[in-house]
């Protein structure tokens, strides 16, 4: 002790000690999040701390917003005002057929004993931000846990599915778009029903159909719709149109792009559909099956022998 | 090469009150979480304040102050945690290591030290995420710090203002 230096000399740990204790925390966290998420409890605490300057940074861009909209001349209110009449007389009868159409449905159902189709719950929600990460295409929204929203809900806009909702923080979630290159989503072209998957292609702002035959039966234009055999998507809601195919015979695969049909990269608001509603169990295998079965016979056998 | 301390340099200029160094800190976090258009095009506000301080006032801000920054900024932006909490340690670590270097400097020729560190920073957090699997976003992410180094001459004068005004003028002194 009589070596130490006085402590008003003392300036702690020095900065390269202090580097590798920060670097080792840093990459540990790393690890922790990346490979185990098990970082999700001390995420949702910080969030809540930085919530705060979140809302704060979306204020301008809000106030900027209404500003404008009180200067809106009155002959483009007029047009939007009869844009949106028609479309609302075209959405109530699509409506008006659908109810029929769901009656008889459940009515069918009912017939062969299946269960009701549960109605779907939703959540209105605004994009507050895009996501400031380069590296994946994400969206901020303003509904958390505390409004019902649960990790894995779909999320659509008034034309087709955006994405789906990734992470879940107490008054906000990340909603992870559709064109983002780890989000695959189950899809079915609707002239045929041709089923397949559709990926992300990250960048250009587009979505691709992998691995599907060279010979496969798609064309430009087709639509594609969700399947609904994921379990996360309700079926039928509009996800993309086919943009360009490319069939080369060199390769066993036709490389197909598509168009989203959804306002991906842009628009306000969103519905944040309930996830998972009345999905039922997946069956057993029947190799695993056999296999328990199997194992059941060797485990008596012994007992048998003796 | 002009060598020599700088006309700004030469003035006395108060002690940094902490409350200065958390206001402009919460004013980049803010700036940083502005919901901008293009983000490639944006510099790292945090990153650069940090730098700031970490240049002028390394005994006050420094590798805890950077490490606790980029937890939130992960956080915020909903990236891997630990990305940006590396990247502004080893930050913090070199602008503390060249802070008696950098300060001998015009502003513009330190703005290139600052350049170099920003590409440093934003380097570190692009290693992280590639080595995690993400694809490379394109050389655009080289734009926003350099924007960011552009900008240090005026962070530099807007940030040293608090410490030039005069505490206490006494209208009664003879000299």
């Amino acid at each position: 002790m009589e070596h130490s230096p006085p402590p008003f000399f003392n300036r702690g740990p020095a900065p390269l000690v202090r580097l590798a204790f920060f670097a080792s925390l840093s990459l540990a966290l790393l690890v922790l999040d990346a490979r185990f998420r098990y970082t999700e409890g001390l995420r949702s605490v910080l969030a809540l701390a930085v919530y705060p300057l979140q809302s704060l940074a979306t204020l301008p861009a809000a106030l900027a917003e209404r500003v404008s909209g009180y200067f809106v001349s009155q002959a483009q209110l007029r047009e939007e005002n009869v844009e949106l009449r028609a479309k609302l007389l075209g959405a109530s009868q699509a409506a008006q057929r659908f109810e029929a159409a769901q009656a008889e449905t459940g009515q069918l159902r009912r017939l062969i004993g299946a269960a009701d189709r549960l109605p779907l719950r939703s959540t209105p929600a605004e994009i507050l931000y895009n996501g400031r990460d380069p590296y994946s295409r994400k969206v901020i929204i303003d509904k958390g846990s505390q409004n019902g929203v649960g990790a894995g809900s779909p999320v659509v806009d008034e034309n087709g599915v955006v994405g789906q909702v990734t992470r879940v923080h107490a008054l906000s979630s990340e909603v992870t778009l559709l064109t983002d290159k780890g989000q695959a989503i189950s899809v079915q072209v609707v002239r045929n029903g041709l089923r397949a998957i559709a990926f992300g292609a990250g960048s250009s702002g587009m979505l691709e159909l992998r691995f599907m035959a060279t010979n496969a039966e798609i064309q430009n234009g087709d639509k594609l719709v969700t399947s609904g055999i994921d379990g996360t998507y309700p079926p039928g809601l509009p996800v993309a149109t086919v943009a360009r195919i490319e069939r080369d015979a060199a390769y066993a695969f036709a490389r197909i792009d598509c168009r989203p049909a959804a306002g991906v990269e842009s628009g306000g608001y969103v519905l944040v559909l309930g996830s998972g509603s009345g999905r039922t169990a997946y069956p057993e295998e029947a190799g695993t099956e056999g296999e328990k079965r199997l194992g059941k016979i060797r485990r008596k056998d012994p007992d048998a022998a003796r | 090469m002009l060598l020599g301390n700088p006309t700004s340099a030469q003035a006395i200029l108060l002690p940094v009150r902490a409350g200065t160094i958390l206001a402009s800190l919460a004013v980049a976090l803010l700036l940083n979480f502005l919901p901008w258009k293009n983000v490639l095009l944006v510099p790292d506000f945090v990153a650069l304040v940090l730098a700031f301080w970490c240049v002028h006032q390394p005994r006050l801000v420094g590798l805890g102050a950077g490490w606790l920054l980029g937890l939130l900024i992960d956080v915020g932006n909903g990236v891997l945690l630990g990305q940006h909490a590396l990247a502004y340690s080893l930050l913090a670590f070199v602008a503390i290591t060249l802070s008696r270097r950098i300060l001998w400097f015009a502003l513009w020729s330190q703005a290139l030290h600052v350049a170099a560190l920003l590409l440093f920073t934003q380097g570190v957090s692009a290693l992280v995420r590639l080595a995690a699997g993400a694809e490379f976003p394109g050389w655009g992410i080289v734009v926003g710090p350099l924007i960011g180094a552009m900008l240090w001459p005026l962070v530099s004068l807007v940030l040293l203002l608090p410490q030039r005004m005069p505490a206490d003028v006494d209208e009664t002194r003879a000299l």
